[in-house]
């Protein structure tokens, strides 16, 4: 094993701790600025995205990470960016989180808030007035412009729930395919929003119907979403399918929903968990056009590497550090344990694939971990029959274990017969009770 | 012709006559049969002839006096006295005349198995019945009814070994389904007298999964103690039923055994303090079930599975990490579990005393030896043999014009009625 790379190992510890006087590692995060083993540079973070997706992913952070200066600079730029929209429910909301930690500029400003609401009653008249006019004229286009408008009314204001039903009711009055897959990308956005995600699978399936009309742009998009999709239901290999295939089109286009860096990330950690080294060869490393997103985030495309080349203990490296910023992430920070613990297991299990004895010393040191605790993870795959091997824990080793083939399909046969015999002994005896009854009520019957 | 029975003279002169040939003893069956009535009656001036008759050579005329003697209700004085003359006539009657008629034959058997459990002394009743099963089976398959009464007081009188050797012969002939309950059940018992977990797993797994309309205890207390002895044999318990379970097993009789498929649950999680504390809990409740010998045997097993899961992890372990990842409380008790399983060929190891090593071991079993070679082969033959009889089986079973008439009314009904929206099935 490689070990020159350890020294880094102790950098998990200070993850939390500031290290922009490092030079070089400053001029790092700002070619790359999500995703580092130093801390989030949220407004780097906050750059990527617009619109809702923003100020949520903002007030996420602002609740997980744990670390007041962190969590006040991450509620001002939501304050900030509340100020801009129209969404008075969401700016009470992180208000209130704020407590006035932030000085005067960032207290309640009722001011504001009233001017905006009262806004919003007038636009709602006017648009309740327009869409009445255009129903009784019964023009299809301008009906469905009309619930557009509505539907993008309530999404400015928070209503996500009202949002979704009127970008709905636009679909019985879409003429082109176009309108439809404007229809179906409004409900994503607004399901993804609410968490929705059996209604993003749904709706990216029939925006996908209408194949002839789709920009690349646009199937990018759907990939996205339904890479989300699939990540929130646990199916991580399809995830990882979706995220792979999505073109390097996507750019900033879908910065409302996700960004071309965690496609990389979603993309890359799915993979790994999921796919096996054939795959990942031929699906994520030879892949040109999700070379363009790993570009993006050096570490995840290094982690990916470090694994296809046995280079675990990098590998494990680059995880660990990565570990802290991605709990952050809104969408993945549910799956990160979870993939972690999958992706550790296949590097397990790789290890040991090669060898007919493992010194359990050298493994311990090439996945940073104490014999004992290595020998009770191995001892769970074992079990699980995910490793071929039996432990020598007098001596440390693990020896691969060869099934002796003749002993096997004797033992196997053996038993079969042994349940045969059974199995047909039981079923006659059942016949012959059946018949009984048979019989019996035959007989009541004459 | 009539037979004169008016006397005990002339009825004992008829049986001694007609006991020689087959034919006679034929004659002599219908005659009694008509009298059967005149002898009932008068059952007591009746018992006198017996002690002029020779069971072993008039045995029909015998059974029949003798039937109608212990039909009434006996006074307890003279219990004693018919239990040995019952014993007397099992052990010397004549095979062919009894089987004329087996229904006094089995029913003067079942009065001495009431009489032997009234006296408390269900041991003078196994080897009579045993014999008397043996004369009264037309073949080793056959159920009698007399089974089950042979298999409790086997079991009373804890003579689990002669109680298997009965249970060795495969069963397949079933006149009451009460009777093969029965059968299955005590016969499960004493399998687990005699630690052949495996054979009553099969016993109970039958009563669970016989063809039943309705609920039976016997079939409730054989699942509870299928399920206990599916864990300590199998240590592992799968709650779902096999499809040919009946469905009102299937959905009863998880209801009526909760605290046992908690227990199972209990003992999936391996974890044995918890295990032992829900017993603790439900002390009461096994007791009142009469299982909790056995409740206690699931417990030990779960050492022992615990102790088998590190053989296919580990190649090598100390006694102290077997004791540490076994959950048992000192590493001197570990090589006492350790020990028993190897005795028990349960699994191979050594034990090294000196540095406190256990090293497992593969299955030194090489299927070479002219034994095992033996064994597989007198397998093959008894599969083959099963084998012709499942193709036996069914070639009767589809020349059942009973069978035929169901099946040729199902198919008319799928071509005929597809647009019939009644089911017809219920007026058959």
């Amino acid at each position: 094993m490689d070990t020159e790379e350890e020294a880094s190992g102790q950098m998990t510890d200070e993850i939390y701790t500031n290290g922009g006087d490092d030079e070089s590692l400053s001029q790092q995060q700002q070619r790359r600025p999500i995703i580092s083993g130093e801390q989030l540079d949220i407004e780097a973070y906050a750059a990527l995205y617009t619109g809702r997706t923003k100020i949520s992913r903002l007030i996420f952070i602002a609740d997980k990470c744990g670390n007041v200066s962190m969590q006040l600079e991450a509620l001002r730029m939501a304050y900030d960016e509340i100020k801009k929209g129209e969404n008075t429910q969401l700016f009470r909301e992180v208000v209130q989180k704020i407590d006035g930690r932030l000085g005067p500029n960032y207290g309640a400003d009722s001011g504001w808030m009233d001017a905006v609401d009262r806004r919003a009653d007038q636009r709602k008249e006017k648009l309740e007035n327009e869409l009445n006019a255009y129903r009784t004229n019964l023009i299809k286009e301008s009906i469905r412009m009309g619930y557009n408008d509505f539907g993008d009314f309530y999404y400015a204001h928070g209503a996500l729930g009202d949002a979704f039903k009127n970008y709905v009711r636009t679909r019985d009055y879409c003429t082109t395919a176009k309108h439809i897959i404007h229809m179906c990308l409004n409900a994503i956005l607004v399901s993804i929003e609410m968490g929705q995600f059996a209604h993003v699978t749904s709706y990216v399936s029939k925006a996908e119907q209408n194949k002839n009309d789709l920009d690349p742009i646009t199937i990018a998009k759907l990939q996205c979403a339904a890479g989300l999709a699939h990540l929130e239901a646990k199916k991580y290999k399809h995830a990882a399918r979706k995220f792979l295939e999505t073109a390097p089109e996507l750019g900033n286009n879908y910065s409302e929903v996700i960004a071309a860096q965690d496609v990389a990330t979603y993309g890359g950690l799915c993979a790994l968990a999921s796919f096996d080294r054939a795959e990942l060869k031929a699906k994520v490393i030879d892949n040109i056009n999700f070379r363009n997103f790993l570009e993006l985030v050096p570490e995840v495309r290094e982690l990916i590497h470090d694994f296809y080349s046995s280079h675990y203990a990098s590998c494990l490296d680059y995880l660990g550090n990565l570990k802290a910023n991605l709990l952050l992430d809104i969408h993945l920070h549910d799956h990160v344990e979870m993939l972690y613990t999958q992706i550790r297991n296949k590097a397990l299990i790789q290890y040991t694939h090669p060898f007919v004895s493992v010194d359990l010393n050298m493994m311990a040191n090439a996945f940073k971990t104490t014999v004992a605790g290595l020998q009770k993870e191995l001892e769970a795959l074992i079990t699980d029959n995910q490793i071929q091997a039996r432990i020598d824990s007098h001596n440390k080793i693990l020896y691969a274990r060869h099934a002796d083939q003749r002993k096997a399909t004797f033992q196997r046969v053996l038993q079969t017969g042994v349940e045969f015999d059974r199995d047909v002994r039981a079923m006659l005896l059942r016949a012959n009770l059946i018949k009984h009854d048979f019989n019996l009520k035959a007989s009541r019957k004459i | 012709m009539n037979l004169n029975v008016n006397s005990v003279d002339s009825l004992v002169a008829e049986i001694q006559g007609l006991s020689g040939s087959s034919q006679d003893v034929n004659h002599l069956n219908n005659l009694l049969k008509q009298s059967e009535d005149v002898i009932r009656s008068q059952a007591a001036s009746f018992a006198s002839c017996l002690t002029q008759l020779e069971p072993s050579i008039h045995s029909l005329g015998y059974l029949y006096v003798l039937e109608a003697c212990t039909a009434g209700p006996i006074p307890e004085a003279q219990a004693n006295e018919l239990v040995l003359s019952v014993v007397r006539f099992i052990d010397v009657c004549s095979v062919e005349q009894i089987r004329l008629v087996p229904d006094k034959f089995i029913s003067i058997c079942k009065r001495l198995h009431e009489q032997v459990m009234k006296l408390g002394a269900p041991m003078r009743a196994v080897a009579p019945l045993l014999t008397a099963i043996r004369k009264i089976q037309p073949s080793p398959e056959h159920l009698t009814p007399l089974h089950p009464d042979f298999l409790q007081v086997c079991l009373l009188a804890k003579c689990y070994k002669i109680g298997y050797s009965i249970l060795e012969d495969d069963v397949y002939e079933v006149d009451q389904p009460r009777d093969f309950f029965l059968y299955c059940y005590y016969g499960g018992m004493i399998c687990i007298g005699q630690k052949r977990f495996a054979k009553a797993l099969e016993l109970f797994h039958n009563v669970v999964t016989a063809p039943m309309s309705s609920m039976n205890a016997i079939a409730v207390e054989a699942y509870k103690k299928y399920i206990l002895v599916s864990l300590i044999h199998l240590r592992q318990f799968s709650a779902t039923f096999p499809k040919y379970t009946s469905s009102v097993a299937q959905r009863n009789l998880k209801n009526f055994s909760q605290p046992y498929i908690e227990l199972a649950n209990s003992y999936s999680t391996g974890n044995i303090s918890e295990l032992e504390a829900f017993v603790q809990a439900n002390q009461e409740k096994f007791e009142n079930g009469n299982n909790l010998g056995l409740v206690k045997q699931v417990v030990s097993s779960m050492y022992k599975r615990n102790i088998q899961r590190l053989t296919q992890t580990y190649l090598t372990l100390s006694l102290q990490d077997i004791a540490n990842t076994a959950q048992i409380s000192t590493a001197k008790e570990a090589e006492m579990h350790v020990l028993e399983m190897i005795e028990d060929g349960e699994i191979y190891a050594t034990i090294n005393q000196k540095d406190g090593m256990v090293r497992f071991l593969e299955d030194p079993e090489e299927y070479k030896t002219c034994e095992m070679i033996e064994h597989i082969d007198s397998s093959i033959s008894r599969i083959m043999k099963l084998s012709k009889k499942l193709t036996t089986m069914d070639e009767s079973m589809a020349c059942d014009p009973l069978y035929i008439s169901k099946v040729g009314r199902e198919r008319q009904r799928f071509d005929f009625d597809d647009f019939d929206g009644v089911p017809q099935k219920f007026n058959l």
